[in-house]
């Protein structure tokens, strides 16, 4: 078993400011709330009023989009050491990162860009998490992305390079269920088949988030991982057969564009818990 | 350029995701469906849309006054000529003022840059350090002569900006804070931007004020800086500028003579 997390296998959802007076006003049982790191690393303000305010009430989960594991350079250290001062402020209950690159030469590219999947870079990502959980102190989780495009040099399928990065670092996974659905959506493989090799033993966090379906030049189906919508049908669909396979995870609604009122995204975590709770009754039963 | 030299695969695609003229990367393929072009677009659409969406969340004034579709373009160049060198984009487009200053397109709207300027300091004020400004009794104790000797430190979040267009009340016109509707006295407006507590605060200052808080700034006393304000004006208010900087909050410590 993997370690990473403290998160309580419930429903949590990603905090957005404009949700926070209608939060504390009337707070309610959520399971946890996820907060992007690199939106916490400045020197005081809302923000950080917010967090605390957050903070006292709830479980927490800082989620990092920025630091770049992924790239074959090194990492950054003085962002290592922001996350470390966030970290060390706000004890968290889980970290997590993602398997992406998105920062090369000093520029910084704001998204998740995927990388071959090797011998070679296998190495270089277990050597980045390594340097991360020394300098944190604590163990992280590594979230699988959506992808596009794939690299004519990789030789591991990607959920043996997760097994393979976990088993070298201990560090746990984050299998984000959108993720899968797009990322298999515009492979032209089944869902199913690429669930069917994760170890749900590793699995302490799942993220759970809209994604909006286009056409693309050949007029197959082109999924684009936008966090813009409520979570598809065909995704909850999976995301119960893995809470059966699996029992109940710490699961995150994510919903980052065209955001919506807090009741209604105060609903989507109750439809995620439904199903927790569901699972835990039959294992139990 | 070899497909098994570590981390070249990196540069090829950095290289290309700021570049729509860049061919797609050597070696990057799909399993099914359309083109490699086309999925790659998905990265070059999700890095620069992204970035635009960043700036139009810090400058939504300057937005509203060129309208979306024109502030959109302009992003995009700066966006593909200055880059985030870092993974916090809360304060990215610190350099976006002095490229609409320079930018051919909007040389006409002269104001553009300085109301650029004025939203890059609340977003500056919004996440600055916390401090707590000092109870405005304090001054009311001191004695008038003891006054003018003091220094005093203002809040980490205060910032002064300076224009020679009335860019307070544009501002404010295209923010919701003051109803829209022209300008008869078009003036040099400058501006003082703090946070005391958890709002960013925007304020005219008077006549000399700027020059009066960017002296205290700079270490003076209030006599000294007072000395320096009426050099800049001569309707310069000791009285008032000091009334309105104790009751802005902006000031976290009095330091005697």
């Amino acid at each position: 078993m993997s370690g990473g997390s403290h998160l309580p296998a419930r429903a949590g959802v990603g905090f957005k400011p404009r949700h926070f007076k209608e939060i504390v006003a009337a707070p309610e049982p959520i399971g946890f709330f996820e907060v992007h790191a690199e939106n916490y690393m400045g020197a005081g303000g809302p923000p950080h009023a917010q967090l605390g305010a957050l903070r006292e009430r709830y479980a927490l989960s800082i989620h990092g989009v920025g630091l770049s594991i992924g790239s074959m350079q090194p990492l950054d250290r003085d962002h290592l050491a922001r996350l470390k001062v966030l970290c060390d402020r706000y004890q968290p209950e889980s970290f997590s990162e993602h398997l992406a690159w998105s920062s090369h030469d000093g520029v910084y590219f704001n998204d998740l860009l995927p990388l071959p999947y090797t011998a070679n870079t296998l190495a270089r990502i277990a050597e980045h998490i390594d340097e991360v959980q020394t300098a944190l102190g604590r163990t992280m989780l590594l979230e699988n992305p959506s992808r596009y495009i794939r690299f004519a040099e990789s030789t591991l399928p990607e959920v043996e390079f997760l097994v393979e990065v976990s088993k070298r670092t201990g560090c746990g996974l984050l299998l984000d269920v959108n993720n899968v659905f797009v990322s298999a959506g515009n492979s032209g493989v089944a869902p199913l088949s690429y669930l069917d090799a994760f170890p749900f033993d590793r699995v302490k966090e799942i993220h759970l988030g809209g994604h909006h379906e286009q056409t693309d030049d050949a007029g197959a189906a082109l999924l684009i991982d936008d966090h813009g919508s409520a979570v598809a049908k065909s995704v909850w669909t999976l995301y119960e057969h893995v809470i059966t396979r699996a029992g109940p995870i710490a699961t995150l609604i994510e919903w980052d564009n065209d955001i919506p009122d807090w009741p209604t995204l105060r609903n989507e975590t109750l439809v995620a818990e439904k199903i927790l709770i569901a699972t835990s009754r039959a294992s139990a039963a | 350029m070899t497909a098994s030299a570590p981390g070249s695969f990196e540069a090829s695609v950095a290289r290309a995701l700021l570049d729509p003229s860049e061919p797609v990367p050597h070696g990057i393929t799909t399993d099914s469906g359309g083109s490699p072009a086309r999925r790659f677009a998905v990265h070059r659409n999700n890095v620069v849309v992204g970035l635009i969406k960043t700036l139009q969340a810090r400058f939504p004034v300057v937005e509203k006054l060129v309208g979306e579709e024109f502030f959109a373009a302009m992003a995009r160049i700066f966006v593909a000529k200055i880059p985030p060198r870092t993974p916090i984009l809360t304060t990215y487009g610190e350099e976006f003022a002095d490229f609409i200053a320079a930018f051919e397109p909007v040389r006409e709207i002269g104001y553009l840059a300085d109301v650029a300027r004025l939203e890059a300091a609340r977003t500056r004020a919004y996440h600055a350090a916390d401090a707590a400004p000092v109870n405005p009794s304090r001054f009311a104790v001191l004695d008038p002569d003891a006054v003018s000797e003091i220094r005093v430190t203002l809040h980490p979040s205060a910032e002064i900006v300076r224009s020679p267009h009335p860019i307070v009340t544009i501002w404010a016109m295209n923010c919701g804070e003051q109803e829209l509707a022209p300008i008869e006295d078009w003036r040099s407006e400058d501006a003082l931007v703090v946070r005391p507590h958890l709002d960013v605060e925007v304020r005219p200052l008077p006549p000399g004020g700027a020059t009066f808080l960017l002296a205290l700034c700079s270490g003076h006393t209030i006599s000294e800086a007072a000395q320096a304000a009426f050099g800049d004006h001569s309707e310069f208010d000791l009285s008032r500028s000091l009334a309105e900087l104790i009751s802005s909050g902006a000031v976290v410590e009095i330091i005697a003579p």
